[in-house]
Formats: C-alpha cells, structure tokens, sequence
C-alpha cells in the first residue's frame, strides 16, 4: 500500500535532528505506551501487521505531526476500538474521570 | 492522560498488568542496548572464524553471544570494507535490531532521515559529520518486519593490541547503523 508512511525519497522534510545520550523515553508515558505494546501483542489482541496498518491508515497530515509513540497510541485506540474491547466513548469517560481526579 | 486512560481500563479489564509493563521497561532501559551489538562486533573483529559464521548467518552467530529475539528473528550483517560502506534504515517505519542495538534513536524514525539517506546518502552522512572517498560505494540497506541489518564496521587502525571488551568500548551505536565510523582509540 502506498501511503504517507513510505517516505523514502522524498523531498523537503528537513534536517536530521540528533540528540547525544538520548534516552530511550523521553517521557514517562513512551514507556507505558511501549509496555502497553507486549500486553497486547501477548494477549493476542493483534499482531504486529495490524499494529503497524493502523499505523499506516493514520490521517497523512497526523502522521507527519505527531511523534512515534503517537503513531502507537493511535494504534492501539484503532484496534482495540475494531476489535471492539474499548469504545472512543469509554475511553473518553475514563479520560475525563482521571482528570477530574487530578491524577497525572 | 490518555494513556494513563488506556492503561486503566485495560488494567480493569484483566488484560494488562501494569507490574509487567514495569518489567518490560527496565529490561530495555537496562540490559538490551548498543552495548550487545558493541560485543558481536568485537568478536568478529578478534576471531575471524566468528567473522566469517556472522556473515554467513548473521541470526545464528548473534544468538551465539545470547542475542537474539523479538525484532532480531531474521538478521543480516553487512560489512565494511575499504571499497564498501553501508547504512541501514527503515523507509517505512521504524524497524531496527532490538537484541543487538536496543531501541532505535528518535532520528531514526523520524520522516527526514528515512526520506532523504536512500536519495542522497552522502549527503545524510554528511550531516552526521562522515565524509567518505568518491572511490567507496555506499549501500543502504531498507529494513523490514522480517530481515534487520547489523553494520560491521571498518576496525580502526592501531587497535591491534586491543582485547576484545577494549574493541568492544570503541564501537558506537551509530556505527553499527552506518551513520558513523569506528574511531581509533586517544593514544
């Protein structure tokens, strides 16, 4: 599928920004979003084809916006949302719940 | 937020434990790293026979040092040489040899790295400070789900007194992604 993903050869996005002694996450939640990834790889939600379609299908100007464990999140809310084991709507809810909790 | 959100409710649901996810973390942020791929470099630079199996199978031979799993199954080494020098990317995502190099660097993934080193690589080489000969052919070598690459690097010269952990310390991560060349080590 040819797709805003296959980037190879194209033009104009810029110089290669590196960063010394970097840490594998950059903040906290990177790491739970990685964690996250072996849950529900071991529990057979999805493989990883599908794990990186979702990723694919994303919205091109998303994809190019947001950072890498971005594109996971959104993954993970597509396909647990298909497979239907979380809703968009539930997932809200419980969104709005921590935040008025005030946890973090 | 949205995490913590997403965890919670799979959490709830029985189908994450959140311990797990610990461990997960600090396995990677601890133990699987460059350094692995650092100790399979200086072994082939120290034992030519390790070379030549590496080369020939790069999957075995790594799992040879304990190496070996998730995004590591299927691996191939490519050597540099005088006349050769490779460089690996992902054009698509983000595909990397996790047993051997740990978790890829941000600008590994990122759009203008996996855009720009398969149409200019000199100049993305260029811009990680290595100028190389006219004369040496540059490959670069597209992974996928299925196959990742190891770059061996070119041994430095004046290192043949060397052990093979003092080798081991010189070689860097981006070395072993092509987008760096071994130094010789401060005499």
């Amino acid at each position: 599928m040819n797709g805003i993903h296959d980037l190879g050869g194209m033009h104009g996005l810029g110089p290669i920004d590196q960063e010394a002694n970097e840490p594998y996450f950059h903040e906290e939640w990177e790491g739970r979003v990685f964690g996250m990834f072996f849950a529900n790889f071991a529990q057979g939600h999805f493989n990883v084809d599908q794990f990186r379609h979702a990723i694919e299908r994303m919205d091109p100007a998303e994809y190019l916006q947001s950072s890498y464990y971005e594109h996971w999140l959104h993954a993970f809310e597509t396909l647990l949302h298909e497979k239907g084991i979380i809703s968009p709507d539930e997932l809200d809810r419980k969104q709005a719940e921590l935040s008025q909790a005030g946890d973090s | 937020m949205r995490v913590k959100a997403l965890e919670t409710l799979l959490s709830e649901k029985g189908l994450v434990d959140s311990s797990a996810i610990d461990t997960v973390i600090e396995l990677y942020e601890t133990k699987i790293g460059p350094r692995n791929g650092a100790a399979v470099v200086a072994r082939a630079w120290s034992d030519p026979d390790y070379k030549a199996r590496l080369l020939e199978n790069g999957t075995k031979a790594i799992a040879e040092l304990g190496f070996e799993g998730v995004q590591g199954e299927d691996m191939m080494v490519v050597e540099n040489t005088d006349s050769v020098h490779n460089v690996v990317v992902c054009t698509l995502c983000s595909c990397y040899p996790w047993p051997t190099l740990g978790l890829p660097p941000v600008w590994y993934k990122s759009a203008p790295y996996r855009s720009k080193v398969v149409r200019d690589p000199r100049g993305v080489l260029s811009e990680f400070g290595v100028e190389l000969p006219d004369s040496v052919e540059i490959r670069v070598w597209d992974s996928n789900a299925e196959l990742r690459y190891l770059v061996l690097p070119n041994r430095p010269a004046g290192t043949d007194d060397l052990s093979e952990a003092e080798l081991a310390e010189l070689v860097t991560r981006d070395s072993m992604i092509g987008t760096a060349l071994v130094a010789a080590p401060a005499s």
